[in-house]
């Protein structure tokens, strides 16, 4: 009955839209120790970025993106200097070194959870009153695929090919570059960096940048492909938090078989079913894994590894 | 250094500005006169349902200024509350028993979806408030103290399913927001399309929060339908317009939801809209003229509010219902709540923007609906908006089917179309 083309598309569809909505959040909660609530908000910085250029300035849309994509990093490291890592009260008071009057949000998950969700309630309120209830949409550019009876849309379909190409790239950074080993560093022991000589506070803040411009990304990429409103946002949260838990600590690893399994799960049962079944299957996934691999796919995978290593 | 110190300045200086005018919006209308009339206005202007109800705000607002300037109701000035419940169902009950217990409001209009109606109707209809909801919605609501002045689904449905199934044929599949609004409505489009001689081959219900229609999609194509009926609502649903046109998706459509409220015509990039048919009362565009003429509705609107993005078809019924309160009040000679009731009851008729001519709409005193007059509003590939069709149509769920008659009877009841009909059950 279901033709198999469509379930090959419609998992690469979920696949993008799962690994592109957490690839973000588990790098800054993976390395950072930040639950980032905003994290939705800081996907609507880089749509209405991207439309806002597009529309308003004319940009061409790859070049929309483009500044889409710097302006949520911008964006992010303001937020990293102001909200999570204190040091605002430190140039008001004049201190070079410690933190004296605020303690920075890393590592502190319920406290990172209030600040970030305080800090999303103030930015979709401040959109809605600088650039009004909706933008006007851009529109998906580059057609569709047809195949007897049935269409898809070919950006769509491309996206998955960028959601691959991000955790490539994210893969590479953290493998390959110094930024990387100083970062990989930064989460095994931050003191023992700090003494090596890692500026673990230059690392913190590039990460969330780094995350933030992934974050970015994913709303310049769908900019095109939904409603342009302040509380587009929410839309994206539920699947990142899902893959985060699913995919567990390791980032790159964990989003790419988070993404895997839940994306086949939801194009399978919402192509049979209907999307409501489908989105019912993602939260009965979480729910399992919870229970069963509290850290998920990559913690379990770790736990193995290590109960192997005593044993031999 | 001092390009951070300026830029953070100028971040703190614009968030300054922010809180006062998010303050300044909780504070409006706070002074009280005992000679005044007391209105009492909850749209939302922020949240999930902002887009729609801002509009519905700005055109309560117009009316009052209107009257009020033309010597205001029996000499008496309109005063207004309007906090913004902001699409929060529990703010909009805890504001309508401020509104009724502390600022003693005259009448009440409030709530943009079907689920904040149903939440707050138990307090209303406590206090017996004389309460106005102005939405379109599924229908059968019959209660001594609402006056449902939106068009329900049996008129907007009822306007606009004949037309694609006399234009492309009888198959149809529906799509609708699975709550209350959405579960009706597709009930409806059942029985409709029983009347028309057409079958229902497929319906999907989806929830709020999903933004994502590449399975829906999927599935219209394998049922492969001669017309999809769309009860889709909010601003993540909007996003499957957008979709089906990439993916190539050219089935035409009719809705009762899409255009009229949201305006998607002007804010999604064409041919998102090509072929869409919506059964409405009221679109900026409808060519009457009370609406269009010179210094008409549209021209008072925007001369009022320059920025505003679009005249909606529930800010028409908010600007009706208040000048049809201002009639029921003068008849009635006091703002007595039970005596405005019984004013309403007794037939009030008004030109509004909706009705070609010298038409007037008539309030239907036995089920507190109107006989709107529904257009047929078509967008095409380049998103214009041409009626295609006209005419006056009935509520006759409430007074024909179900036998409601609050001018006899008092009921605090709403009625679904499967209490009446097989087919939709």
């Amino acid at each position: 009955m279901v033709n198999g083309l469509n379930l090959l598309f419609q998992f690469l569809d979920s696949f993008a839209f799962i690994v592109l909505a957490a690839a973000g959040l588990a790098i800054i909660f993976g390395i950072m120790g930040v639950i980032n609530l905003a994290h939705g908000e800081f996907i609507m910085v880089g749509a209405y970025a991207t439309t806002l250029a597009n529309i308003r300035l004319g940009l061409p849309l790859p070049a929309a993106m483009l500044v889409g994509v710097l302006v949520s990093a911008v964006f992010g490291l303001l937020v990293e200097r102001v909200v999570i890592s204190g040091w605002l009260p430190n140039l008001v008071s004049q201190r070079a070194v410690g933190r004296d009057v605020i303690e920075p949000l890393y590592d502190r998950l319920a406290d990172s959870m209030v600040a970030t969700w305080g800090l999303s309630l103030i930015m979709v309120q401040g959109v809605r009153l600088t650039l009004g209830n909706s933008l006007d949409q851009i529109g998906t550019p580059l057609g569709n695929i047809a195949y007897s009876g049935f269409s898809y849309s070919t950006y769509r379909v491309l996206l998955a090919g960028v959601a691959l190409a991000v955790l490539g790239i994210t893969y590479y950074v953290f493998t390959r570059t110094e930024y990387g080993m100083r970062a990989r560093a930064t989460i095994q022991d931050e003191d023992t960096a700090r003494a090596m000589g890692v500026d673990t506070e230059r690392t913190y803040m590039t990460t969330f940048a780094f995350g933030s411009a992934l974050a970015g990304l994913t709303g310049a990429l769908y900019a095109p492909t939904i409603t342009m409103v302040p509380g587009l946002g929410s839309s994206f949260l539920v699947e990142a938090f899902v893959a985060v838990v699913v995919g567990g600590p390791s980032v790159v690893l964990g989003t790419t078989l988070a993404g895997g399994l839940l994306g086949s799960i939801n194009a399978v049962f919402s192509n049979l079913v209907g999307t409501f079944f489908g989105r019912i299957m993602l939260l009965l996934t979480a729910i399992v894994m919870i229970r069963f691999l509290p850290e998920g796919i990559t913690g379990f995978v770790e736990r193995l590894r290590e109960r192997r290593q005593e044993g031999a | 250094m001092s390009d951070r110190l300026v830029s953070r300045r100028g971040f703190l200086g614009s968030s300054a500005v922010l809180a006062g005018t998010a303050l300044a919006g909780c504070s409006g209308g706070s002074a009280s006169g005992d000679d005044t009339i007391k209105l009492g206005v909850l749209e939302d202007r922020s949240g999930n349902f902002a887009l729609v109800g801002d509009p519905k705000h700005k055109a309560s607002l117009l009316a009052i200024e209107e009257i009020n300037e033309n010597g205001g109701i029996d000499g008496q000035q309109i005063e207004v509350f309007d906090p913004d419940p902001q699409s929060d169902n529990q703010r909009y009950q805890e504001l309508t028993r401020r509104m009724i217990n502390q600022n003693n409001v005259d009448a009440l209009w409030a709530g943009y979806s079907s689920a904040t109606r149903e939440a707050i109707r138990p307090i209303i209809d406590r206090e017996d408030q004389l309460y106005f909801y102005t939405t379109q919605y599924e229908g059968g609501v019959c209660d001594k103290n609402v006056f449902a002045v939106g068009p329900t689904a049996r008129q907007q449905l009822g306007s606009v399913l004949p037309y694609p199934v006399e234009e492309y044929g009888s198959d149809i599949y529906t799509i609708a927001a699975d709550y209350n609004f959405g579960q009706l409505s597709a009930d409806w489009v059942k029985v409709l399309a029983d009347e028309n001689n057409a079958n229902v081959i497929g319906e999907e219900f989806i929830p709020l929060s999903n933004s994502q229609f590449g399975s829906t999609i999927n599935r219209i194509q394998e049922a492969d339908p001669d017309f999809v009926m769309s009860m889709l609502v909010g601003a993540n649903h909007t996003s499957f317009y957008e979709q089906k046109a990439s993916a190539g998706l050219e089935v035409p459509i009719g809705t009762s939801t899409a255009m009229a409220q949201g305006y998607e015509h002007r804010r999604l990039d064409p041919p998102a809209m090509a072929n869409i048919y919506a059964g409405v009362n009221y679109m900026e565009e409808i060519p009457t003229q009370r609406n269009t003429e010179e210094g008409g509705f549209v021209d008072r609107y925007y001369e009022k509010f320059p920025d505003a993005p679009y005249l909606n078809e529930e800010a028409e019924n908010n600007y009706f219902s208040i000048y049809m309160y201002k009639q029921a009040v003068e008849q009635a000679g006091t703002t007595e709540q039970e005596e405005v009731k019984a004013a309403l009851e007794s037939g009030i008729t008004f030109g509004a923007p909706e009705a070609p001519g010298d038409e007037e709409i008539a309030l239907d005193g036995a089920t507190h609906h109107v006989d709107h007059h529904m257009w047929v509003m078509r967008a095409d590939e380049e998103h214009n908006v041409e009626a295609v069709d006209d005419r006056v149509i009935p509520e006759t769920f409430l007074s024909e089917t179900v036998g409601c008659d609050l001018t006899q009877e008092d009921e605090e009841t709403q009625y679904t179309p499967q209490d009446f009909y097989e087919e939709a059950g």
